[in-house]
C-alpha cells in the first residue's frame, strides 16, 4: 500500500517492518514522533526512558538478549548516550541495533547546530542517512541487515527537513525475526582492558571491511548526465542538489560513513568539476580531500544552517534568483500560551530581581521579554550544575537572589545527579521544579512521574516531594502558581533561607488541561491602562486604539491578570 | 508541478489545510510531498507547511519566489512570507490580525499597510474575512477550509475532489460545518 508518510513515521513503519521488538527514546524534537509512531503497535514494547542515556543502555540491552532494538534521538541526545554509544561500538550486538539520531540545521527547535557524522567517525560506527520518507522506511531495514552483518550498531541519521516532511511510502508485511539465542559472551560483552583491547581490533577491522563494502553497496549510486559538473551529496540535500542541477552528475551516499573511497575516485575521474553538497560540518570533503581529490565545498556553502534549491542554483549552478524585499517586519516569536502555570513563575522571578540559571523546555521561552526571567539555557539539567557553580564562585550573598529553574521531565532527565551535587557539597542555593505534569515542548509525553507510560498504560507515577527529600533536601514545598501570593512568599522565604530548598511550582501545562474550565475575564472601565496586565505577555491580552482588551477566544481564566491589577479593573465574565 | 505555501501563526490549523491539500494531490494521483513545523516553534510562533505536487517531487520544501499560491491564515504572516510567491502567483489572505508578542508588549507596531504591501507584491490577491464566514459555518476553527474553498474556486481542480479530500481528513463529527465552511469560501 502507499501512503503519504511523515519521515519519523516511515522510520517507524521500517522498524516495524524489520521485525524490531524494543523501542526506546526520550522525546526531542525533531525526533520524537519516530517513537510516538512504533508505540502504536502492539507487537513492539516501546518505552520514553528518563534520559538517551538510559534508553541507549535498554536498546543494547534488548540486542544483546537477542531482539531487534530502536533507539530514537536528537542530536543533542546523542551527547547523554555517547557513553554507551562509544562501548556499544566495540561489544557489537546480537539482534540487530540501529539509533537513528536527529539533526536540526538552522536550530528549528534546539541550542546547537552540531554534525552528528562526527559521532559515527569517533566512535567506529557506520552512518546511513535517507533522502525522503521512502528511504526512510528502507534505511531502516537496511541498517538492521548491516547490523546483524557485521555484528555493529548501526546509526541512522536524519534531520528536521526529513523528519517532518511527508512523502509516499510504500509499506509491506513485518518480517518475522525469531529471538535470537543469548549466550553469555564474557569476551563480546564484559568490556574491561583485557577484552577491550582484542575488541578494539575487532572494531577497526570490522570498519575497514565495511569500507571495502561501501564502493559496492548499492544505497551509494551514481547519476551520471552530464562530464561538467558533478556532486557529490547526502540525505535531504541531494533533493536540492536534483531540482537545481538536472543536468549535473551525482554521487548520492546512503552509507556516509565510512565513505567509499574507490567510488568517489572512480566519479571524481569522470566529472570536470566536482563539488560536496553537504549541510554543517565539512564531514564527506574533508574525507576526500584527504584521499587527495580536489574538490569544492566550503569554500563557496556555509557550514551553518539549512540549504536550499536556490543556494545551490546561485552557488554551483551561478544562477541567482531574484528576491523580493518587503522591509523589516515585527519577529513573531514563540511564546507561553494563555494559561501556562510557568508564567507566573517568571513575571515573580522577574519582580524579585532573582538569577535564575534556566534549562531546556517551553520555560526557556521564560528569557524573552516582557519576562526575561531566565538568565542561562544550554542543556538538559544544567540549571541546577551552573546555579552551583555560580554560588560556589559569587558566595551567600549572591545565592540569596539566585535559583535554578528545571521541569518536571528535565529534572527526571538530569536534574537528579545536580541535586545530588547540591545535597553532597553544601548548596543552599533554591531549585524551583516547574511541574507541568507533561514533556511540554515535544507535545506532551508522559514521564516517570506522570502515572502513565508511552503506551498510555498506567504506572508507577514516582513523587517529586519525596525524591527530592531522600536525596538529603530538608526543605521542600510545594505551591500553585496560579496562586500568586503564595507563590512570591515561598520564593521570597526559600531564597532568604541558609539551606538548600527545593520548591514545585505544581500546575498542568494548559494545553493538557482541557476539563477545568474556569470563568474567563474581561477589563472593566475602571482600567486605568496602566499596562502592568501587559508585562504578564499573555496572548490574550492586547493594547488597542480602544484600550487594553482581553480576547475571548484565548482566555482560559488563569486570573493571573486579575491578581497583578492594582485597581479591580479585571474581572471574571460571569460578574 | 504546484507548489503551496500555507502560513500562519502556531494553533490556527494550517497543519489540518496542509493535509487537506495533500489527500487532494494524492486523490488526483500526483507524487506529494509536504513539510511541516513542530516543536517550539508551534507555541503561537510564525509556522509555515509547504504542499509540492506533480510528476516526481525532488526538494520537500519551496524556496523564496517558488510558490504558486501562498494560503495565509493571518495578514502579518501573509506579508512575512510574500517573498515566497512566485511573480504571477496567487494569494489567499485571511483578514484576520493576531498580534505578536513584540506588538502586545509595546516594542513594535503591527503595521498598517499591509494591504498595500502585500498587494505591490502579489498583485493576485484576495483578501477574505475567514473567521466570520468559520464562525457563520458554526465553528470558528474551521478558517482554514474556509481558505480552501475561495482557492477551490481559484484553480482548475474540480470542487468534487477539494470536498472529497476536506471529507477524508477533518474528523468525523466535524465534516458538516467543514463543508459548510468550504462553500461559504467558495462561493465568496
Amino acid at each position: 500500500m502507499r501512503e503519504l508518510m511523515l519521515g519519523n513515521a516511515a522510520f517507524a513503519r521500517g522498524a516495524y517492518e524489520a521485525g524490531v521488538t524494543v523501542a526506546t527514546a526520550y522525546p526531542g524534537t525533531p525526533s520524537t514522533e519516530i517513537t510516538e509512531n512504533i508505540a502504536k503497535y502492539d507487537c513492539v514494547y516501546a518505552e520514553w526512558s528518563p534520559n538517551e542515556k538510559v534508553a541507549l543502555e535498554v536498546a543494547l540491552g534488548a540486542s544483546v538478549a537477542g531482539a531487534r532494538a530502536l533507539c530514537c534521538m536528537k542530536h543533542v541526545g546523542l551527547n547523554v548516550a555517547a557513553d554507551p554509544l562509544f562501548t556499544a561500538a566495540y561489544t557489537g550486538i546480537n539482534g540487530g541495533l540501529v539509533i537513528i539520531v536527529a539533526d536540526d540545521p538552522g536550530m528549528h527547535s534546539s541550542q546547537n547546530e552540531q554534525d552528528s557524522r562526527l559521532y559515527a567517525l569517533s566512535a567506529h560506527l557506520p552512518m546511513l542517512e535517507p533522502a525522503d520518507s521512502a528511504e526512510a522506511k528502507e534505511f531502516v531495514l537496511r541498517a538492521y541487515e548491516l547490523s546483524e552483518q557485521y555484528d555493529t550498531p548501526v546509526i541512522v541519521r536524519t534531520n528536521t527537513r526529513l523528519s517532518h516532511s511527508q512523502g509516499l511510502v510504500e509499506t509491506a508485511p513485518r518480517r518475522d525475526i525469531a529471538l535470537k539465542p543469548y549466550v553469555k559472551d564474557i569476551q563480546k560483552y564484559v568490556m574491561m582492558p583485557g577484552m577491550a583491547r582484542k575488541r578494539r581490533i575487532v572494531l577497526e577491522k570490522r570498519m575497514r571491511e565495511m569500507e571495502t563494502a561501501a564502493d559496492a553497496i548499492d544505497i551509494n549510486r551514481i547519476n551520471m548526465k552530464g562530464a561538467g559538473i558533478g556532486v557529490i551529496t547526502s540525505g535531504v540535500v541531494y533533493n536540492y542538489v536534483r531540482e537545481a542541477l538536472p543536468e549535473a552528475s551525482v554521487l548520492k551516499l546512503g552509507l556516509i560513513h565510512p565513505l567509499p573511497e574507490k567510488l568517489i575516485k572512480k566519479f571524481a575521474r569522470r566529472v570536470d568539476k566536482l563539488y560536496v553538497a553537504e549541510e554543517l560540518e565539512p564531514f564527506i570533503e574533508r574525507k576526500i580531500k584527504e584521499m587527495g581529490v580536489p574538490v569544492t565545498g566550503k569554500q563557496i556553502f556555509p557550514p551553518w544552517g539549512e540549504y536550499s534549491v536556490n543556494m545551490i542554483a546561485e552557488k554551483i549552478g551561478g544562477v541567482k534568483r531574484d528576491e523580493y524585499d518587503f522591509g523589516a517586519l515585527p519577529q513573531r516569536p514563540p511564546v507561553m500560551c494563555a494559561g501556562c502555570p510557568h508564567r507566573a513563575v517568571f513575571y515573580t522571578i522577574k519582580k524579585l530581581g532573582l538569577t535564575a540559571a534556566g534549562d531546556i523546555g517551553c520555560y526557556t521561552l521564560g528569557a524573552l521579554p516582557p519576562h526575561t526571567g531566565i538568565d542561562t539555557c544550554v542543556c538538559m539539567g544544567a540549571s541546577i550544575g551552573m546555579a552551583m557553580g555560580m554560588e560556589k564562585a559569587r558566595g551567600e550573598d549572591f545565592t540569596r537572589k539566585l535559583v535554578a529553574v528545571i521541569g518536571d521531565s528535565t529534572f527526571f532527565h538530569s536534574g537528579l545527579t545536580g541535586l545530588t551535587d547540591m545535597v553532597y557539597n553544601g548548596s543552599r542555593c533554591t531549585v524551583i521544579i516547574v511541574d507541568n505534569a507533561t514533556t511540554g515542548m515535544t507535545g506532551h509525553q508522559n514521564h516517570p512521574a506522570t502515572g502513565k507510560n508511552l503506551k498510555g498504560d498506567i504506572a508507577y507515577a514516582i513523587d517529586i516531594e519525596r525524591l527530592a527529600r531522600a536525596l538529603g533536601v530538608k526543605h521542600v514545598r510545594t505551591v500553585d502558581p496560579f496562586d500568586l501570593k503564595a507563590l512570591e512568599n515561598t520564593l521570597k522565604e526559600e531564597t532568604a533561607r541558609d539551606e538548600l530548598s527545593v520548591v514545585i511550582a505544581r500546575r498542568p501545562c494548559a494545553l493538557l488541561d482541557k476539563k477545568t474550565k474556569l470563568p474567563q475575564f474581561v477589563i472593566t472601565d475602571a482600567c486605568k491602562q496602566c499596562g502592568v496586565c501587559l508585562k504578564l505577555g499573555c496572548p490574550a491580552i492586547k493594547k488597542t486604539p480602544r484600550g487594553i482588551t482581553i480576547d475571548k477566544a484565548v482566555c482560559t481564566g488563569c486570573a493571573l491578570c486579575e491578581n497583578v491589577c492594582a485597581f479591580g479593573a479585571i474581572e471574571t465574565a460571569e460578574n | 508541478m504546484t507548489d503551496i505555501l500555507i502560513v500562519g501563526v502556531g494553533g490556527q490549523g494550517t497543519l489540518l489545510a496542509s493535509r487537506v491539500l495533500g489527500n487532494l494531490a494524492l486523490s488526483l494521483g500526483y507524487d506529494v510531498k509536504l513539510s511541516e513545523v513542530h516543536g517550539m516553534a508551534q507555541r503561537g510562533g510564525s509556522v509555515v507547511t509547504h504542499i509540492r505536487f506533480g510528476d516526481t517531487v525532488l526538494s520537500p520544501v519551496i524556496d523564496k519566489g517558488g510558490a504558486d499560491i501562498i494560503l495565509a491564515f493571518e495578514k502579518l504572516e501573509a506579508l512575512r512570507w510574500s517573498g515566497y510567491l512566485k511573480k504571477g502567483g496567487k494569494m489567499f489572505v485571511s483578514t484576520q490580525e493576531i498580534l505578536p508578542m513584540p506588538v502586545i508588549t509595546g516594542a513594535e507596531e503591527y503595521p498598517r499597510d499591509i494591504a498595500e504591501r502585500i498587494k505591490a507584491a502579489a498583485p493576485d490577491v484576495v483578501f477574505v474575512d475567514a473567521l466570520s464566514l468559520a464562525r457563520k459555518a458554526g465553528d470558528i476553527r474551521t478558517l482554514n477550509t474556509v481558505l480552501i474553498g475561495a482557492l477551490a474556486r481559484r484553480t482548475d481542480i474540480e470542487k468534487k475532489a477539494f470536498i472529497e479530500a476536506v471529507k477524508a481528513t477533518v474528523p468525523k463529527r466535524a465534516i458538516e460545518t467543514n463543508i459548510a465552511a468550504f462553500e461559504l469560501g467558495y462561493n465568496l
